[in-house]
């Protein structure tokens, strides 16, 4: 059953439309991701799931609920997280918990969230002075304070270093493994790809493609890749051409290059070896969401 | 719920300090600094006839809600709104709306504390009389606090940013603080420059909370002042305040 359903989902600011038709549905207890640039319209669509925007046109359901006229009701049921942190500097870890969880009807134990979060130790310390690994996992005891059935996610690792983007990536996977869905609002493609059961592509306001991320590059490039390697010995290229999967294959001075589709990596490497035919500087470059998006939008990925 | 958010502000502005300094050490300092003078117990021609000590209780207590509604509330309530905390606010089941009460009772308690302790210090070290007509001291005081902080409000509602918000804040401060009669006492101002105080919040609270302390009804006119400017500042922040 759809947990979110988002249909025709329209917003304009002034004369700018921010949001054009939007459709997706989030199942319950999937990591949705929704991908796009800046200014492609992710943070507004999110906001009017939370009840913080009133869409122009169109429906929007979260539990069942519309996020404007039932709008208490829903922020009993899900929790967020904001770009920014919405916390007063000077409030300390404990104190935040504390004054989260008197907002809820049937809050969780903060006790049990500062230690599920790793903040036990910095539970007197003020916001202010928190690591950016710590604050974000705070904001994200914040968002789970409520109990909620729905948590949105806005920009998570934006500005984490990459130990701490991984560490995080494993807590999103555990509020999944707890029962929570989780909306994922993200510009980073390997993050995406990395989480997301299913994700929406957003690009100038509209959604360019919905599916899982597998789904998405198969869809859009095609799937496969390309691997490159130099035989030890003597190769039939022959050999290879006829693999299943494969659609190219030609030398490279001394390397060869395979191009092909799917699983023919695995394939080519599994006739490598019935041959006997030992390889060197072997690599293969699968194809990624980064593609998918590049073929998709028409332009490049948005890295930071 | 309200009284969670009450007691983890309180511990907030008492951990930064500034409240108890500006709330107690400061309208401390007017009281002990002139009424260590000579003769400063004794009724004085150049204040209408009141002490020295008595009018630096009542100009303490003015000053003191003056900063807490002009400076610290604003200060405050913009810093909340950049750093989106009352938009976080907005996506749980508490109106942010909570969070202003909040900061209104902070600003208001404070300003009562301060109110008692120069009654109670004033008493305990120069023999000052506690307000004659304590009741027209009460409500002179409590319209006075009123009219300031919805003025604050307001501010608070129109300033984008916090530094914005400190800067209309210290505009509306200095000049209250001269009509105030911090600098010359109302009773040696031209009577031109009374008749401005007069309709400034801060300058009619002071006249009013004289007038009480010596025993006199304050001018049915400043009361009203007051009152005016609490309702229509009140109202004004509430269509204008923004969450973000």
């Amino acid at each position: 059953m759809a947990i979110i359903e988002v249909d025709g989902l329209t917003k304009r600011y002034g004369g700018r439309t921010a949001l054009d038709g939007v459709s997706f549905s989030v199942e319950e207890g999937e990591i949705f991701g929704i991908l796009g640039p800046n200014g492609a319209g992710k943070t507004t669509a999110v906001e009017c799931l939370e009840g913080l925007r009133r869409p122009d046109a169109g429906t929007v359901r979260v539990l069942g609920l519309d996020p404007q006229a039932d709008a208490r009701e829903l922020h009993q049921r899900i929790g967020v997280q904001l770009q920014r942190t919405g916390l007063p500097g000077s409030i300390r870890v404990r104190e935040a918990l504390e004054l989260y969880t008197s907002f809820y009807a049937s809050p969780r134990d903060p006790a049990e969230l500062l230690a599920q979060w790793g903040l036990e130790e910095r539970r007197n310390t003020r916001v202010r002075s928190l690591s950016g690994g710590q604050a974000q996992r705070l904001y994200i005891a914040l968002a789970l304070v409520g109990a909620p059935r729905v948590a949105f996610l806005d920009e998570l690792t934006t500005g984490l270093d990459p130990q701490a983007r991984r560490a995080t990536w494993d807590l999103i996977r555990r509020i999944r493994d707890d029962g929570v869905t989780v909306v994922l609002i993200s510009h980073f493609m390997d993050e995406a790809e990395e989480l997301c059961d299913r994700l929406a592509v957003f690009d100038a306001g509209r959604v360019v493609a919905t599916g899982s991320p597998g789904g998405l590059i198969e869809e859009a490039t095609g799937g496969g890749g390309r691997m490159r390697f130099r035989p030890a010995g003597e190769l039939d290229l022959a050999l290879l051409a006829g693999v299943p999967g494969v659609t190219d294959v030609r030398r490279s001075g001394r390397h060869v290059v395979v191009t092909g589709r799917g699983d023919f990596a695995t394939a080519v490497t599994s006739v490598l070896a019935r041959n006997h035919i030992v390889v060197a500087d072997l690599r293969i470059d699968q194809r990624t969401l980064d593609d998918a998006y590049l073929a998709l939008t028409g332009g490049p990925s948005p890295r930071d | 719920m309200l009284g969670k958010i009450l007691a983890i502000e309180f511990r907030m502005r008492m951990r930064e300090v500034l409240t108890p300094l500006f709330a107690l050490a400061l309208p401390l300092a007017l009281l002990f600094g002139f009424g260590l003078m000579p003769d400063a117990t004794k009724p004085s021609k150049d204040l209408g006839g009141q002490s020295t000590t008595e009018y630096m209780a009542v100009l303490g207590t003015g000053i003191a809600f003056a900063i807490l509604s002009l400076i610290m509330l604003p200060g405050v309530l913009s810093d909340y709104r950049e750093r989106g905390v009352l938009r976080r606010m907005r996506a749980t089941p508490v109106r942010p709306s909570a969070l202003l009460t909040a900061q209104l009772v902070i600003n208001a308690g404070a300003g009562a504390v301060t109110a008692a302790v120069m009654i109670v210090v004033g008493a305990a070290a120069f023999g000052t009389s506690a307000p004659r007509g304590f009741g027209w001291f009460l409500l002179a005081a409590v319209l006075c606090l009123l009219a300031l902080l919805a003025l604050g409000s307001l501010v608070s509602a129109v300033v984008p940013t916090g530094r914005a918000g400190n800067a209309v804040g210290s505009l509306l401060f200095f000049p209250s603080m001269f009509l105030a009669g911090v600098y010359i006492p109302y009773d040696q101002m031209p009577r031109t420059l009374q008749r401005v105080c007069d309709v400034t919040p801060l300058g009619a609270g002071i006249r009013s909370m004289r007038d009480a302390w010596m025993g006199h009804a304050p001018h049915p006119s400043q009361l009203a002042i007051m009152a005016v400017y609490a309702v229509v500042a009140t109202l004004a922040a509430a269509r204008l305040f923004r969450w973000e």
